[in-house]
């Protein structure tokens, strides 16, 4: 973002004027407001409020308002002092704990954290009773407090910039703890230190108030907002205003170091953008969605499911939107196993979720007919259609180290498609699902269902959740990349376990993934996607043969195999297929005549 | 949009993270201890640390103060032999080892010394004033939990990958004001309104039901504030995972995805949560009971500050710290009680 786009959104220009103001009245306040502060008149002592006295008049008589005004020069440089000694107490511990040897910087840091379960006020308290119930002793204890969140934020900042590839090659060229410290770490931290810097500013100006309400900071006949806060609420059934006057005064101003802080850390998207995005995002949402009325009634036959005309889009940070799938259609036949293969963002995920019906709603997703059995997905569906999808169409997930929910155990989690859909009792559902384990090849699978899947490994989490498919009754079972996070011997171990749950079971499958070979050992059908949109469909046995698409091509290129030169370097795709290049090429249709004279390019390997 | 970084670095820093707890795991199994013993023996050893680092803070605190505490304490008019005598009835006659044995022998047998200022045992003081702190600390500890869980929850479905800006950006709004200002402030506008303009509620005192409302919903606001917000993010954030997904492949009724899949996922998070914020809620207590004119230990804290009652500060500040420290172990124990995972095993 440009400094001047940065200078221009609300938050900053708040920051600025709140800090203008603040500024001013600090400057200003004492010499414009002090004279009408300090004088005492007797007969016009507590005094509500009155055009007069804004905010009514103190026991002397004097005006509340032009002392709240008067204040804010000694109530912000006390905010001031006892933030600038939590600042360099903080730089000073901070950074010297960072470039500590190991040891001693884990007893530092852990002294650290030891002071830090303490609350901020009682520290404060056990330093004022040190340094006296004082304005001076008040800055010190908030001050001092103050420092060890504040060294403890420095050191976590420094420690993460420390770590870094950068910092540590001007190690390995022979830079000194300082000079690293100096030239590499201090720029890198420096916006989350002001930041903080600015927070800390914000909390220190309410603890100040507290602790001088409680009437150990500043003392009469000086006063800051704490202060009047504490003689206001005192004649509180007088006069409200004595007491909410001030406090209004130190929200304002923490506000205004809470805004400061906002504007340094750079905007959140809130305000007019989100009104901008919202505007924009309805208006495409409501033209794309005239188009999704046609073809509802298309046969259901040997179709396990189908889906066409599919587009996904998703708004953008600037309030448009970007389509991320480009009309695909997509049948899956009864046993059949398709694949579906293409580099990250090419949208063969969002395929598959959408093929579920599982996009979040953050997705808007339009599609001319979209079939699961002889269900209407793209309809409202009945707690039966609910119940049958459930039990019907499995899911396999590409991480197995998060699909399973981490806080119930195996078997709370394979019963539930039996218990909740098919009407079992726990017994019966919990022999069902040790069949499951079984049958994906979990030994001692009553044991295993006590157990919680943390004390699986990956190999055998994904197992499991396959097993979690067939404690229905699959007819279609969706993996996406089932075997991508797992090593080589696992990942056979896992197509096997898939392959046999779809010979028992007869379900279709399909099978996401961005290795072509495995895809089309795997499957019958080869789907190849890119940029959204497929481009071509292959039988997989004849996958080398019959590839027209120059990305295909490019693909199988890349496969080295027995005969591959070791001498030549492997294979990449080339640049002009990566991006969007191939937009204007098009998709290659399945029974598209071979040759079209855009294609006949030759692909340089 | 949602600040959450592109899915690809996510799962490669949850992979590394996952094998990290494992390694963290494996290490502790060699040693023969399970993950559970491991986390709460290193709690406790923390906790002992944590103790002594108090005492001696506080034993020392005579020695920090500057000039002479006898004679700070009982101010400039004093006679010199009261303030030998008074130095004498402290025990700071003798010489600093022996002073430091009978502080210690005092606490162990529940003697925290005479207070200065009452000429009464700072334990009888402490005894008779502690459950209106522990009351008050408590039960705004508990509206805030009931009222923050269900208004998180709520705020984060409604609130979905996106959905519903409006609500959102209102509640995340009220909700940071909520945060920032202090109970003390709350305390005001609360009198302000209850007690002066509408006269439903009393603005101070202590020995009714009804002396107990203001004080407690001040209290509660802002940690509820917090606690919702928490809730929130940490819903927000499990509402995304990939094991919500397959809760919601496997088309269980809302119910059961929300009640049985999210909601013991961010028990871990609300409770160290919820920990810090009843450790912070003692804090408080302390302007509250001011605000209110609550005889508790916050009030015999300020003015034992502000009389450099030393003895009286020493008794208070060791109290605060065994509620401070006693909750936290609390936290960890039902951690470790009800977490099946591996969240126990940071480093």
């Amino acid at each position: 973002m440009s400094a001047r786009k940065k200078l221009l959104n609300p938050t900053s220009v708040a920051a600025l004027v709140g800090s203008a103001l603040l500024l001013f009245l600090a400057l200003a306040g004492p010499s414009i407001w002090g004279p009408a502060a300090d004088t005492t008149d007797v007969s016009s002592r507590l005094l509500g409020a009155s055009a007069a006295h804004p905010f009514g008049t103190d026991e002397l008589g004097r005006d509340i308002l032009a002392r709240v005004l008067t204040a804010t020069r000694l109530t912000l440089l006390l905010t001031l002092g006892s933030t600038l000694i939590a600042l360099a107490g903080g730089v000073v511990f901070g950074l010297v704990a960072s470039i500590l040897p190991k040891h001693p910087r884990r007893l530092f840091t852990g002294l650290l954290d030891i002071l830090l379960a303490f609350p901020w006020l009682l520290m404060v308290l056990f330093f004022t009773v040190i340094w006296g119930a004082t304005a001076t002793g008040a800055m010190l204890a908030i001050g001092f407090a103050g420092v060890p969140s504040f060294a403890r934020l420095v050191y976590n900042l420094a420690s993460s910039v420390s770590g870094r590839d950068y910092v540590r090659a001007a190690r390995v060229v022979g830079v000194g703890p300082v000079g690293i410290l100096l030239r590499h770490v201090l720029p890198n931290i420096a916006n989350p230190f002001f930041v903080n810097a600015a927070a800390t500013a914000s909390v220190t100006l309410l603890s100040f108030a507290g602790l001088s309400f409680l009437g150990l900071g500043v003392q009469a006949p000086a006063y800051d907002w704490g202060r009047m806060l504490q003689e206001g609420i005192l004649r509180i059934y007088i006069n409200p205003l004595a007491a909410v006057g001030p406090g209004i005064a130190i929200v304002l101003a923490g506000l205004v170091f809470t805004l400061v802080s906002e504007a340094v850390a750079g905007t959140r998207g809130a305000g007019f953008r989100a009104v901008a995005a919202r505007a924009a995002g309805a208006v495409t949402l409501a033209s794309r969605r005239r188009e999704s009325v046609r073809d509802s009634a298309a046969p259901v036959g040997d179709t396990a499911a189908e889906i066409t005309d599919l587009h996904i889009a998703f708004r953008d940070a600037d309030g448009g939107v970007v389509e991320r799938v480009r009309g695909v259609d997509l049948r899956i036949a009864r046993g059949e196993i398709v694949g579906i293969v293409g580099e990250s963002g090419s949208g063969k995920s969002l395929t598959a979720m959408a093929l579920a019906g599982l996009l979040g709603d953050d997705a808007v997703v339009t599609t001319a007919s979209h079939r699961f059995d002889d269900i209407d997905m793209a309809g409202a569906l009945t707690a039966s259609d609910r119940a049958r999808l459930g039990v019907e169409l499995g899911m396999v997930f590409q991480d197995p180290l998060t699909s399973l929910n981490p806080a119930l155990t195996i078997g709370r989690q394979l019963t539930e498609v039996p218990e909740v859909h098919m009407g079992m009792r726990p017994r019966a559902a919990r022999a069902r699902a040790a069949d499951a384990l079984t049958a994906v090849g979990i030994p001692d699978a009553a044991t295993r269902l006590t157990q919680y899947p943390h004390e699986f490994s990956g190999g055998m989490r994904q197992r499991a959740m396959i097993g979690m498919a067939l404690t229905g009754a699959p007819r279609l079972i969706i993996a996406d990349e089932p075997t991508t996070a797992l090593d080589v011997t696992v990942q056979r171990q896992v197509m096997g376990v898939l392959h046999r749950a779809q010979e028992e079971t007869g379900a279709a499958i399909v099978f996401i993934s961005h290795d072509i070979a495995l895809v089309s050992a795997f499957c019958d059908r080869v789907i190849v996607m890119k940029d959204g949109r497929m481009v071509e469909t292959l039988d997989a046995e004849r996958i080398r043969e019959d590839a027209q698409h120059p990305y295909t091509k490019a693909l199988i290129a890349c496969l080295p195999d027995m005969t591959s030169d070791r001498t030549q370097p492997l294979p990449v795709i080339p640049p002009e297929l990566v991006p969007e290049a191939l937009d204007d090429a098009g998709p290659v249709g399945v029974r598209q005549p071979s040759g079209a004279s855009a294609h006949d390019q030759e692909v340089p390997v | 949009m949602t600040t959450t970084p592109p899915p690809a670095t996510a799962e490669v820093v949850e992979t590394t993270t996952a094998a990290l707890a494992a390694r963290v795991e494996e290490r502790r199994l060699r040693r023969g201890l399970s993950p559970r013993t491991a986390f709460l023996l290193r709690r406790l050893g923390r906790l002992v640390v944590s103790l002594a680092v108090v005492i001696i803070a506080s034993f020392l605190l005579m020695y920090l103060v500057p000039g002479d505490p006898v004679r700070a304490a009982l101010g400039q008019s004093a006679t010199p032999q009261l303030v030998e005598a008074t130095r004498t009835q402290l025990g700071l006659d003798r010489p600093m080892g022996e002073q430091f044995v009978r502080f210690i022998g005092g606490l162990l047998t529940g003697d925290l010394g005479t207070s200065v200022r009452l000429q009464r045992p700072v334990a009888d003081v402490i005894a008779q004033r502690f459950p209106t702190t522990l009351l008050l600390a408590v039960l705004a500890f508990v509206i805030a939990v009931i009222a923050a869980l269900p208004a998180g929850i709520g705020a984060a479905v409604l609130a979905r990958s996106g959905r519903r800006r409006g609500l959102s950006i209102t509640l995340s709004a009220v909700l940071g004001i909520l945060i920032a200002v202090p109970s003390f402030l709350v305390a005001v506008a609360l009198i302000s309104l209850f007690a002066v303009q509408l006269g439903w509620l009393p603005a101070a005192g202590w020995g009714q039901p009804a002396d107990a409302v203001l004080p407690v919903i001040a209290l509660a606001i802002g940690p509820m504030a917090y606690l919702v917000r928490i809730v929130q993010v940490e819903m927000l954030a499990v509402l995304d995972t990939t094991y919500m997904t397959t809760a919601r492949a496997k088309r269980l009724p809302r119910r059961l995805v929300y009640l049985r899949h999210a909601l013991p996922n961010i028990v871990t998070a609300s409770l160290t949560v919820g920990g810090l914020i009843l450790a912070g809620l003692t804090a408080a207590t302390v302007l509250i009971e001011t605000v209110f004119a609550i005889p508790g230990l916050g009030t015999i804290m300020v003015s034992s500050v502000g009389a450099k009652d030393y003895p009286m500060v020493q008794g208070v500040v060791i109290v605060y710290a065994l509620i401070v420290l006693g909750v936290n172990l609390v936290v960890d124990v039902i951690l470790a009680t009800i977490d099946p995972r591996s969240s126990i095993t940071e480093g």
